[in-house]
């Protein structure tokens, strides 16, 4: 017992700092589109220890301090839920039955825990960010359901596990290929979660300045950058093992998440912004239609 | 809600620096500069290439930020009016410990084309303290550059005190901005 709560402390440390390097790395990515050289990939971790060791001066309530908090603790709890390797005993983490309903709750966690916190701060631009993200979530997270729900009916288990022990033998057994228009509408949907470009209403730089972390400051910050960064890498791990067939190795699994971690990214880099409403029609029309496609599909055919 | 509780009424204690981890803060400090996105006067014009594909700061570990409190650099971007030092001051003291001013141009060393005119300042130093210093008018990205350069050598050496020295002589720089400032209507201290 003791042993696996060890281990995985050392799962969330290496999941904090392989997304902080993918962050660096996309930095960079997006620097070379745009013509130029762009930071190092370690970018992002000197910023993090810049951000741990400045000084804060704000005070702003009790709610304020905790919001950063819910946000690690969305990201950890979130990450800690979806196996990285499968039939590892260290690193399968702590999954269980009818696991993929809980994680699709604590999915949710740190946007709420961030709403608070970000009320709070009193900042004008704060609540009008909060409003967008959540709109937002709600416009994205229908059609994820919708395929997550259609990869349940296929397989009949609720847990990560059996979705995963389900895609074995292949690449043509891949969710990906078995289930095309499920991944479709989940994929798209990622792109909502990650807040790539058509899709950034929330943070929305020269426009509502950063949206709901206005206020937050130098540790604040630091904790809801590790926060966003283990986040990130729960999407893309969560997505490697309902789509990509999950991971045999931990090899396999650096080089999947590295593949789901591209679309976003070369997604975000040649869009410009929707606004708030254009955003979630979208959400509810294409994807959701897709989504409903396949849903339609897979409950005919049992 | 309590709207006293949004500022700190009151004068910071000494802040304190240094400790084991001395030399890896200003290490990180100086390679990772995050620049509050306000320009003051007509040289933020030239902080567009620096930031963008031309010249492209961000390979020096600079970005723009969209608000005072994750800051680390103001940039005091030419001439300098009465109405814009009331703006600056609050925003530099709503930035977080340590921070650093970067003045462009002429018009903050003495006033520059601006020498005479009645709402324009001419020393910046008297109301803020200043850690680099770029002459031009107006400077070139890559005179922006080499300041930059020359902050990070400062920071990395330690060097780069002008927010200790602003709360150690907070009254005197108070007393400067209050002869300018006439209508002075915002918190005594807004941190």
């Amino acid at each position: 017992m003791w042993s696996k709560i060890f281990y995985a402390f050392l799962t969330l440390l290496g999941g904090i700092a392989y997304g902080l390097l993918l962050g660096g790395i996309s930095r960079k990515i997006t620097a070379r589109m745009q013509n130029r050289r762009g930071p190092t990939v370690w970018q992002n971790f000197i910023d993090l220890w810049k951000l741990f060791r400045k000084k804060t001066a704000v005070s702003h309530g009790v709610m304020f301090y905790l919001a950063p908090m819910f946000r690690l603790v969305g990201g950890a709890g979130t990450f800690l839920l979806v196996p990285i390797v499968i039939d590892s005993p260290y690193l399968s983490n702590f999954s269980f039955g009818g696991d993929l309903i809980v994680i699709m709750y604590f999915m949710v966690l740190g946007c709420l825990g961030m709403a608070l916190g970000a009320a709070e701060s009193g900042h004008p631009h704060a609540p009008i960010g909060v409003t967008r993200g959540l709109s937002q979530m709600a416009g994205y997270e229908l059609p994820f359901v919708i395929s997550v729900v259609v990869l349940m009916i296929a397989d009949k288990t609720a847990t990560v596990e059996g979705i995963v022990r389900a895609q074995q033998g292949g690449i043509l057994h891949w969710h990906l290929f078995t289930h095309p228009f499920a991944a479709a509408a989940a994929f798209i949907s990622l792109l909502g979660m990650m807040t790539s470009y058509p899709f950034q209403v929330v943070l929305a730089p020269q426009e509502i300045a950063v949206g709901p972390p206005t206020e937050y400051s130098s540790t604040f910050l630091s904790y809801m950058f590790s926060g966003r960064s283990v986040f990130a890498m729960a999407k893309y791990l969560l997505f490697m093992d309902l789509f990509l067939g999950g991971a045999g190795s931990l090899l396999e699994a650096f080089a999947k998440t590295f593949l789901v971690f591209l679309w976003p990214l070369f997604i975000t880099n040649v869009f410009p912004r929707f606004r708030l409403e254009q955003s979630v029609r979208f959400f509810w029309t294409w994807p959701t239609f897709i989504g409903l496609v396949d849903l339609l599909r897979i409950s005919l055919m049992r | 809600m309590d709207k006293k509780n949004y500022f700190l009424d009151e004068k910071p204690e000494k802040l304190t620096y240094g400790g084991v981890f001395r030399k890896i803060d200003d290490w990180a400090r100086a390679r990772s500069l995050w620049v509050v996105a306000y320009g003051t006067g007509c040289g933020s014009i030239e902080l567009r290439p620096t930031f963008t594909s031309r010249f492209d700061a961000e390979r020096l570990g600079m970005r723009m930020v969209g608000t005072p409190r994750q800051a680390d650099v103001l940039i005091i971007s030419g001439y300098l009016t009465v109405k814009t030092l009331k703006r600056v001051i609050r925003v530099y003291e709503q930035m977080q410990s340590p921070k650093y001013v970067v003045a462009l141009g002429a018009c903050p060393i003495n006033g520059g084309m601006y020498y005479d005119s009645y709402n324009a300042i001419n020393q910046l130093d008297l109301y803020l303290p200043v850690d680099v210093w770029i002459t031009g008018c107006m400077p070139r990205p890559e005179a922006i550059l080499a300041g930059f350069k020359r902050l990070q050598e400062l920071i990395d050496s330690g060097r780069a005190d002008g927010w200790k020295k602003y709360i150690e002589n907070l009254d005197w720089y108070r007393e400067n901005q209050r002869k300018i400032i006439k209508n002075w209507k915002m918190p005594n201290y807004n941190w």
